[in-house]
């Protein structure tokens, strides 16, 4: 069995009090809970203090491109669908840079677990809104308030019926624990978006603003149920739901492929005789 | 014989089934066939054509003279007509067209009409037209109907004699009516001749290396690329992912490539200008990948289904930072698959990315060649896997070695972890900002590999004279055109073609001093298919050899053998 000291990585340069501290400690935890031996999985990441995450543990890490991180898990996935592929991407990276990845990677339903470290701000940038900034956020490049419309992670996901959907916040770590959890053992595309207070940039959303304001999705509460948990996507502000929002058992993309179907790419033998065959063809 | 027929119509007329039907009625035949397409970017109208030149000596560029005409609209005759050979002829069928031709090269065959009446349809039109064909060359029909035997075997008995009633009916016509036909053919050579077009040569030489994994974003002329692998598929065991855009294939190749198997991507300019953030993305993190790079006229849109070869210098030079490359630009679609094939293997043996690099004209070209000999293939696994991986005491993805190779560790295949970064990183893949480090991962991953990549670099191609006064470069699909330019003038003409295939590393002079050669002759000309010369200006930088003449063209069409030779033959004229 795996222990903490197995995932023993560099030693991180985020902030002292980050968020992304609570998120790579819950990470770790889940992970030796698991029983996930450090070999056996790849995190991908990006570009910002998210993309730094996979450094500050061990495992196979292919550390891309800003906005990029779906793409790559996408072809290590495909390439290698026994093997767990994590994606850890900042909002910034994932929601702005990697949009459109984003979108069609739900579409796909690749099984990739993709966490989402969400402070609604750029921090390595230092300090411009992030597409979750919230309408009005006053920052040096945007000095009239943000006019953007925040984005919605959990309602675009619901509406492009991704098959996993949740929101954890860093400050409640056994929570998200749970969530980590069930996003590893989703079979399918899954989004668990953290709501991550940067001490350094985010003056607004601190530690103290998300306590006054998550709560636990509850167990009466049927994430199956897509209107429903369209309904449960949209509330934000006073009050912001944490847990899992929606959820479905769509095939996934890995699935699909007949080529695949047995045996993963990687260990596919390569027979160099059997291309005579498609030489002939055009005699 | 050197026979050349065109055929003319407006898109979605069916001129390229009329076309590929033909050339592969020559080369079953035992003709040596050379094809070539224009066609405008659109599904329906507009004025394609599709031109195949066959005979029994092999042949390898355009005419401009053409000895049959089909005409399927009237723009074929006004825009063709003049390009009539002294005996050529002209088929066309009055009704369709709805004007009559009295002059005595036309030959008005009722296409439709003997469709409906032989085939119990007009969409048989143009196989009445094939058969005509045939019938005014006197080639019997066997072959063809064959071949329509094949490829209507799914849709049923009544279509395919439909389609031999039809093809014998246009056959019939001809011989009865095209009496001032002076088209006979010569005996076929006995060889067994395979047909492909470039785009299929590049695919087949990346299933032969073994390429699993393949993804891309249309874009002509690359797209039939992705056909060719998507076809191929289920056969090989091939992953042939459709991405939303061309960052995401590139990304995707590169992560299918990180987790151990072959891949690839292709586009063209424009979407590849798109890839270009994920090229030094291949370089920094030692990422074997291939990139299939068709070039068509820019800037931007450019025209779309056209040819250039103005995307040299942005592949040599795209993307930030420095890091080592292959790129290798094909003459033929014989050289597009070995050359797709070495790019693959150079790719993995240095962990580089690796380009082949064509354009429209390479793609859409289908020439006849004796044979692709799989022997020929090399296929080597340069990957850290199994036994070998577990075995290790200590694993780094990064570690400094001799020759700037670093072990490519499959991940998940042992208990050490692969890592690799995009940042600047140390020997275990992780994240350094020091000076040393990044001087050392400097000379490891560039000074030490490049001139190692170029000793496996293939110097270029002279053919013709040993020691020719009169030389002309190129580089890739002017190949076939330069080669029988010089077949042409050496007649009278003591001159040679120097061909480059192998691009990048620029081949070093050890194996063959091309530079002596060229220093020693009277005049050389560099043809281009741009408008600056980029070849040129590459080969004064890597050597400081200058051309003093230039055939550079950039109309989006290809030269045609008249067209270069004549140049040439004016160019020398004028020393």
């Amino acid at each position: 069995m795996p222990s903490l000291e197995d995932y023993k990585g560099k030693t991180p340069a985020w902030c002292p009090g980050c968020g992304n501290f609570g998120i790579l400690k819950t990470f770790k935890d889940t992970m030796v809970e698991l029983g996930f031996e450090p070999h056996q999985f790849a995190i991908v990441s990006g570009i910002g203090q998210a993309g730094k995450f996979p450094h500050y543990l061990k495992c196979n890490t292919f550390n891309g491109l800003h906005g990029r991180t779906l793409p790559v898990a996408t072809g290590i996935r495909l390439a290698n669908h026994e093997m767990p592929v994590i994606a850890v991407a900042g909002d910034g990276d994932c929601y702005g840079e990697g949009g459109n990845h984003l979108i069609h990677a739900m579409r796909r339903n690749i099984s990739i677990k993709l966490f989402v470290h969400d402070n609604q701000i750029y921090a390595l940038t230092k300090g411009q809104a992030s597409p979750t900034s919230a309408e009005g956020t006053i920052t040096k490049i945007q000095p009239s308030g943000v006019f953007s419309e925040q984005l919605n992670p959990m309602a675009m996901a619901v509406a492009l019926d991704c098959s996993f959907a949740a929101r954890g916040f860093a400050g409640d770590p056994e929570h998200l624990k749970t969530l980590i959890k069930a996003a590893m053992e989703h079979k399918g595309f899954s989004l668990v978006d953290i709501l991550q207070p940067c001490v350094t940039f985010n003056k607004i959303n601190t530690y103290e603003w998300y306590r006054q304001r998550v709560y636990h999705i509850g167990p009466e509460y049927n994430p199956e149920d897509r209107a429903e948990a369209f309904r449960k996507a949209l509330e934000w502000g006073d009050r912001i739901p944490i847990g899992i929002i929606y959820r479905n058992n769509r095939p996934t993309l890995e699935e699909r492929i007949p080529e695949i179907k047995d045996v993963p790419l990687v260990r596919q033998p390569f027979d160099i005789s059997q291309i005579e065959a498609s030489i002939r063809e055009f005699y | 014989m050197d026979y050349s027929i065109k055929i003319g119509g407006e898109a979605g007329q069916g001129i390229q089934t009329i076309g590929d039907t033909l050339a592969m009625v020559f080369s079953k035949s035992g003709y040596h066939v050379f094809t070539h397409q224009d066609y405008d970017s659109r599904i329906r109208g507009g004025h394609n054509y599709y031109q195949i030149r066959f005979s029994e000596k092999p042949v390898m560029s355009p005419r401009t003279e053409i000895n049959i005409l089909v005409a399927l609209d009237m723009e074929s005759i006004r825009q063709h007509e003049k390009e009539l050979s002294e005996y050529g002829q002209i088929i066309y069928d009055s009704a369709s067209l709805k004007e009559k031709h009295e002059k005595p090269y036309f030959l008005d065959v009722p296409f439709t009409a003997l469709a409906t009446e032989h085939g119990g349809s007009k969409i048989m039109a143009n196989t009445v037209a094939t058969g005509a064909v045939l019938g005014m060359l006197g080639i019997e029909l066997e072959i063809l109907l064959g071949i329509i035997k094949n490829t209507f075997s799914r849709k049923g008995e009544d279509v395919i004699s439909a389609n031999i009633n039809s093809a014998m009916a246009g056959h019939d016509f001809a011989i009865k009516n095209c009496v001032k036909c002076n088209l006979a053919v010569t005996g076929p050579s006995k060889e067994k001749l395979l047909l492909i077009n470039g785009t299929d040569a590049i695919a087949l030489g990346a299933i032969s290396a073994g390429c699993k994994f393949y993804a891309a974003y249309p874009m002509t002329p690359s797209t039939d690329i992705l056909n060719f692998m998507a076809t191929r598929s289920k056969e090989y065991g091939i992953v042939v992912e459709q991405a939303e855009d061309e960052i995401a294939a590139i990304n995707m190749a590169i992560g299918a490539s990180f987790a151990g198997t072959r891949a690839m991507t292709s586009s063209s300019g424009g979407g590849f200008a798109l890839m270009v953030e994920g090229l030094s993305l291949a370089g920094m993190t030692e990422t074997p990948v291939v990139i299939g790079f068709g070039q068509r006229p820019g800037p931007a849109t450019g025209l779309p289904t056209r040819t250039e070869q103005a995307d040299l210098q942005f592949v040599l030079y795209s993307a930030h930072g420095e890091f080592p490359r292959v790129v290798f630009a094909p003459g033929t679609p014989e050289q597009a698959f070995y050359l797709t094939n070495k790019a693959f293997d150079l790719a993995e043996k240095y962990q580089v990315p690796a380009f082949v690099i064509f354009d429209t004209y390479l793609a859409d070209t289908a020439w006849t060649f004796k044979e692709f000999d799989s022997k020929k293939i090399v296929y080597k696994d340069y990957r850290l896997r199994g036994d070998a991986f577990k075995g290790l005491p200590e694993y780094k993805r990064h570690s400094y070695t001799d020759n700037g190779v670093s072990p490519l560790g499959v991940p998940g295949e042992a208990r050490h972890v692969v890592v690799t970064d995009s940042d600047e990183h140390d020997e275990e893949g992780h994240i350094a900002e020091d000076a040393e480090t990044r001087t050392k991962m400097v000379d490891k991953r560039l000074s030490k590999k490049l001139p190692l990549i170029r000793q496996d670099i293939t110097p270029p191609l002279l053919y013709g004279s040993k020691n020719p006064d009169f030389i002309i470069t190129g580089w890739g699909s002017t190949y076939g055109v330069m080669k029988e330019s010089v077949d042409r003038l050496s007649g009278s003409r003591n001159i040679a073609m120097l061909h480059f295939s192998e691009i990048y590393p620029f081949p070093s002079t050890d194996k063959f001093d091309y530079l002596e050669i060229l220093n020693n002759a009277k005049l050389t000309i560099c043809v281009e298919i741009n408008a600056t010369g980029q070849f040129a200006r590459l080969i004064r930088a890597e050597t400081g050899y200058e051309f003093k003449n230039a055939i550079n063209r950039f109309d989006g069409r290809p030269f045609t053998l008249e067209g270069l030779s004549g140049e040439i033959d004016a160019l020398i004229g004028r020393l």
